[in-house]
Parts: structure tokens; C-alpha cells; sequence
């Protein structure tokens, strides 16, 4: 991480220029003017607005309004105690990234190690995973929406066919199907990216390793659990770490296919819905904390697990 | 360095053993390749039937038994869409603040780079903490506030309030990526630029920059793809059709017939084939690239 870079140039630098500034403190001070513009940027557009959200959630500001703003205290997080459908969209979040997260693991998992294998046309199935990984979500959003419509719908033709069902399902319009079929969508997306990550980590595995456990008697069965998967253990880690973060913020999916549909609200549309639909800063700045705080727990948890799994 | 993906000994597959091993190789020779087919029916069938619909007159698509080819193929879904005002006014906005964010992000977060990837000074470790945590950051949790400061500074409706607002994750993950690409050079190179006299910038970008070109394709990519795919900000933060990208602009594609009852699914889909395009050209000239990118900033954990 932090190797000596700069050490020799040092050297060479501090016999050509005798200065007032020691060469350390030069490079130093080189090094903060180069990151300045970058700062400043993220200053500006992340670490203030963090640092608003935070202040605006203790006050009953209203977006663009006239009115003084005044200080509530905790007014606006004891409403969010009570708050049922916020309870809901954060129950709703969770079924989501659950489902997404464990589909996308299992599925990105085989893919990877198909990927891996030595066969022809291996390159192509690579490059055909980073598809799906690219397209905006609202385009493949779009396509799916389509491919579920109850009536001109390719999914319902097929299932028919297969006689899996025996007549049409509108998916995405029942309540009990809604969560699952939107779901099918993010899996269908970001699986191939599951792949490819879960690939970068087997491919580190040096090959003799097997080569060895071979000689010893081992299955494919074995290997797999007693080499790959604790050798894949931190990619998997990092894999787990992403996809989870994406999936409890979800926004675009759910926004494309059913709006602000109160059954199928998650967090981030929730929250969106009080800032841009109702202007209601104070109180959706609380719900953007609330949110920040359950991803902040997720990822204590997940890095804590890992600590002491590789412990 | 990029991380081109050598081609690999086989995984443990199938480990047949004993006389009937020709059989049982063939039999798992062949079911390893239904495996393929499946993976690869999944992955592309939805882009399938996304260009299937696109091809298909509005009397073919909405009839039933469904047809699984067109039986007339058509460009009448694709000329609508390209007569939509609204609809070319959105794939500009989407190249333009796609292609700031870009070379705003390139721009700055080399410099960036290069000070965290080649400079040893008190205070790179807590920057690269604060640039890693920035990378992970839910867009929500800044929303309102977001919100207001463009509302008063008089940006709200304009490309300029997206094109600010993609830097939140863009910027960071370009000096994240970069500094990763920039700490991995030899530093012989730069060493004999300091021998004869060059001033640090000068050997930023006489030396290392052009040697950091692969690395810069890479993550510019990245970028560009990750602001043509943003949604939350941009349907947040535009109202009027002028100003909005292709994702928004999908989103409220009504088509010109007007009639409110049908959604014009063979224009959206041609749409949506449409905004696809430009992104699949992009992955595959240069998927070694970004797979190297990709796995570049993960894997190392």
C-alpha cells in the first residue's frame, strides 16, 4: 500500500536544489496542490451537502420556500419512529436485497465458474456478461416491463407453453409477485457483473492447487469447498459488499416499473418522493440520514463477519 | 497494469475416473455446453426480443398469438422515434454531460491520482479513506440538500446542475481507479525525468500521463458509462423535456400518436435499442480494458 515511491527522486532533488523548503515539505505541498481541484469538487457537491442533510433533518425546511426556517429538534425523527410506511419501504428494501443479493450470488457463481473452465467460445460468453452489466437500468427496466406485459408479453406466452401457467399473469401488477418479477430484473442485469468479479478472484488461484489435491484423491466436489471457495473468500467478501450497498439503495428499477406504488416503495423512493414530490426537506433529509445510518450498520457487519472469519 | 485474463487451466470439473471415462467425459463435455447455452440464452434473449419488438409494425405487436419474429420487418418504429423532437434533444443532452463528467473527472482526478499513487506526504492515507468512502456513497442520502443548493443557485432544470452532481461518484472513483494505476508504474522513468531537472508537473505530463493512457481509456470509460446510465439525479434534479437525458426521456416516452390508452411499446423499444447501441459498441472494443478496470479496484480489497 504505502511503499517508499518517492525516495531516490529525493535524493536527486535535494542535491540539485538547496532551498529554504526542506524537499519533503516541497513534495508535500505539491502533492495538496494537486489534489486541490478534486477536493474542493468533492467538498462542494458530497461533504457539504452531507453535512446539510444532517442540519436540515433537525428543521421544518421547505424546498425553494420563503418562510424562515426554523429548529425542531428531534420533532422530525420521532415521526420517523412512528412512521408505518417508512417501516414498509425499509421492510420492502430488505426482501429485495435478500432476493437480488442471494440470486445474484448463486447464479454469478456458476457463470464464473464456467467462465473459467477452459472450452471454446469462453472469450465470447465474457464479453456477452459485460453486456447487460453496461445498458442503463431504466433501458433494461424498459425491456423487461414489456416482456412481462399480461397480454403481448413474451414471459406469459412461454410459461403458458411450458404450461407452467394456464392463463395469463400480470407479474408485475400482483401484489404478491410484484417484488420477485422487479427483482428477476436486477438479477438479470448485475448477475454477469457478479460473474466477472467473482472470475478476477478465481483466476488468482494459482492452478497447482489443484493440481496437488488431485494427486491426493480429491472430487470436484471437494476442491471446490475445501480450495475455491476459502481461497475466493475475500473477492466474494467485496462482491457481497457492493451488491448489497447497490441493492439498499435501489432506486431506478423500482422507479421505472411502478413509480411511487405505496406496496412496492423501497427506501430511496420513499425518501425521493418526500423531497421532489412534496418538498418536504425537513423531514426528507431525516429519511436520507435513516438511510445512510441502515447501509452504515450493513457494512459494519459485513467487514466485522469478515474480520473474524479471516482472524 | 492491466490485468488481461491469461487463459486459464480448466477447473476442477467432472473428475472421471475408472473405464467408463470416455463416456462419462462426453456426457459432461455435453452437458457443460447445455450449461453454456443456457447462460448465454439468458443473458441475450431480453436483447432478442428489445430488437424483435423494435423491428415489429404496431399491428403485428399487438396481436396475439404473440409472434416470435417479425413477420414484416420494419424501420417505422425507428424513424418515429428519430422524429421525436424531444427524443434526439435527449440523446445530445446524454452525450454532453455524459462527456463533461467525463473529461471533468479525467481532468482532475489525474492530478489527484498521481499525487496519492506517486507522492509519500502526511494526510494520503485519511484522502484515500475519504476518496474510497465517497466511491461507495448512497446518492439519496444527499438528495435534498442537493437539491436545495441547485434550486439556490438558480441550476435547477439545467445540464450544468447534472453534469455537478454525476461528480459526486464519478470523481471519486476515477481518483480511486487512477491512483491504483498510477501507484503500479515503474518508477525508473520518472526518476531520470527528476535527473534531468524536470519540475513534477513536468514529469506528470510529459512522462507519466502518456504512460498512463491505457489506464485513463479505462477509467474515462467507466465514467462515461456510469453518467450515461444515471437516473436518480437526472430525473430529480430536470422538468422540461429539453433538458432531459435518454433515461428520463425513455421513462416519459409517449410516442407521437398521442392516445394515452396504448404505450407505444415498438417505439420504446426501439428507444431503448437505440440509447443500448452506443454503450455496447464502447464494451466491445474495449471489454479487455474495462474487465481489467473493474477488477482493478476490487479484487484487492
Amino acid at each position: 500500500m504505502s511503499q517508499p515511491v518517492v525516495t531516490s527522486q529525493q535524493a536527486a532533488a535535494a542535491r540539485s536544489k538547496p532551498d529554504t523548503l526542506t524537499n519533503q515539505q516541497r513534495k508535500t505541498r505539491l502533492a495538496w496542490l494537486f489534489l486541490a481541484p478534486s477536493l474542493i469538487i468533492i467538498a462542494i457537491v458530497a461533504i457539504w451537502p452531507l453535512v446539510q442533510t444532517l442540519y436540515q433533518s433537525f428543521t421544518d425546511a421547505i424546498l425553494a420556500s420563503p418562510q424562515p426556517v426554523h429548529f425542531v429538534g428531534l420533532d422530525n425523527y420521532k415521526r420517523l419512529l412512528q412512521d408505518i410506511s417508512f417501516r414498509d419501504s425499509i421492510a420492502t428494501t430488505v426482501r429485495f436485497t435478500l432476493i437480488t443479493v442471494v440470486f445474484e450470488t448463486i447464479l454469478g457463481m456458476i457463470i464464473a465458474l464456467v467462465i473459467n473452465s477452459n472450452f471454446k467460445g469462453r472469450g465470447l460468453m465474457r464479453t456477452a456478461m459485460l453486456v447487460p452489466w453496461a445498458i442503463p437500468t431504466v433501458v433494461s427496466a424498459e425491456m423487461w416491463q414489456w416482456m412481462y406485459n399480461d397480454v403481448y408479453g413474451v414471459i406469459d406466452d412461454l410459461l403458458m407453453k411450458l404450461h407452467i401457467i394456464s392463463h395469463p399473469v400480470a407479474f408485475l401488477a400482483l401484489p404478491s409477485t410484484a417484488l420477485p418479477a422487479v427483482a428477476a430484473i436486477d438479477i438479470w442485469k448485475t448477475t454477469p457483473f457478479m460473474a466477472l468479479l467473482l472470475l478476477a478472484g478465481l483466476q488468482i488461484i494459482p492452478s497447482d492447487v489443484y493440481e496437488a489435491s488431485k494427486i491426493d484423491g480429491a472430487n470436484a466436489v471437494q476442491q471446490y469447498f475445501r480450495i475455491t471457495l476459502p481461497l475466493l473468500r475475500p473477492a466474494l467478501m467485496v462482491a457481497l459488499i457492493f451488491r448489497t450497498l447497490d441493492a439498499l439503495r435501489v432506486f431506478d428499477v423500482i422507479y421505472v416499473v411502478f413509480g411511487s406504488r405505496p406496496d412496492t416503495m423501497t427506501m430511496a423512493v420513499y425518501n425521493q418522493q418526500y423531497i421532489v414530490n412534496f418538498s418536504d426537506l425537513g423531514y426528507g433529509t431525516t429519511i436520507s440520514v435513516a438511510i445512510f445510518i441502515i447501509i452504515a450498520i450493513f457494512v459494519v457487519v459485513y467487514v466485522t463477519i469478515f474480520k473474524v472469519e479471516t482472524d | 497494469m492491466a490485468t488481461s485474463i491469461p487463459a486459464q487451466p480448466a477447473t476442477p470439473r467432472a473428475a472421471t475416473t475408472g473405464s467408463k471415462q470416455s463416456a462419462g467425459k462426453i456426457v459432461s463435455r455435453v452437458l457443460f455446453y447445455l450449461l453454456v447455452a443456457v447462460i448465454l440464452f439468458y443473458t441475450l434473449a431480453p436483447f432478442y426480443w428489445a430488437i424483435r419488438s423494435s423491428f415489429t409494425g404496431a399491428s403485428e405487436l399487438f396481436a396475439t398469438p404473440i409472434s416470435y419474429f417479425p413477420h414484416k420487418p420494419t424501420f417505422d418504429n425507428y424513424a418515429k422515434v428519430f422524429e421525436n423532437g424531444d427524443f434526439r434533444r435527449a440523446l445530445l443532452n446524454s452525450t454532453v454531460v455524459a462527456g463533461v463528467v467525463t473529461l471533468l473527472a479525467l481532468l482532475f482526478g489525474s492530478l489527484a491520482a498521481y499525487a496519492l499513487g506517486r507522492f509519500k506526504f502526511r494526510g494520503r492515507t485519511p484522502v484515500l479513506y475519504l476518496i474510497l468512502s465517497m466511491t461507495m456513497f448512497p446518492g439519496i442520502a444527499i438528495l435534498g440538500a442537493l437539491y436545495a443548493l441547485i434550486k439556490q443557485f438558480g441550476l435547477y432544470n439545467t445540464l450544468t446542475a447534472l453534469i455537478l452532481t454525476d461528480l459526486v461518484f464519478t470523481l471519486p472513483f476515477t481518483v480511486w481507479v487512477l491512483s491504483s494505476f498510477f501507484k503500479q508504474m515503474p518508477g525508473a522513468l520518472e526518476e531520470a525525468a527528476y535527473v534531468d531537472g524536470a519540475t513534477p508537473f513536468q514529469t506528470f505530463y510529459k512522462v507519466l500521463l502518456p504512460l498512463s493512457a491505457p489506464g485513463m481509456v479505462t477509467t474515462g470509460l467507466l465514467a462515461f458509462i456510469g453518467a450515461w446510465n444515471e437516473f436518480l439525479f437526472a430525473v430529480s434534479f430536470t422538468a422540461t423535456p429539453d433538458k432531459r437525458t435518454v433515461n428520463p426521456a425513455i421513462l416519459y416516452f409517449s410516442g407521437a400518436s398521442g392516445s394515452s390508452f396504448d404505450i407505444p411499446w415498438g417505439q420504446r423499444m426501439a428507444a431503448t435499442v437505440i440509447v443500448t447501441i452506443p454503450i455496447v459498441v464502447l464494451v466491445l472494443i474495449f471489454q479487455r480494458r474495462i474487465l481489467a478496470g473493474l477488477t482493478a479496484g476490487a479484487v484487492k480489497g
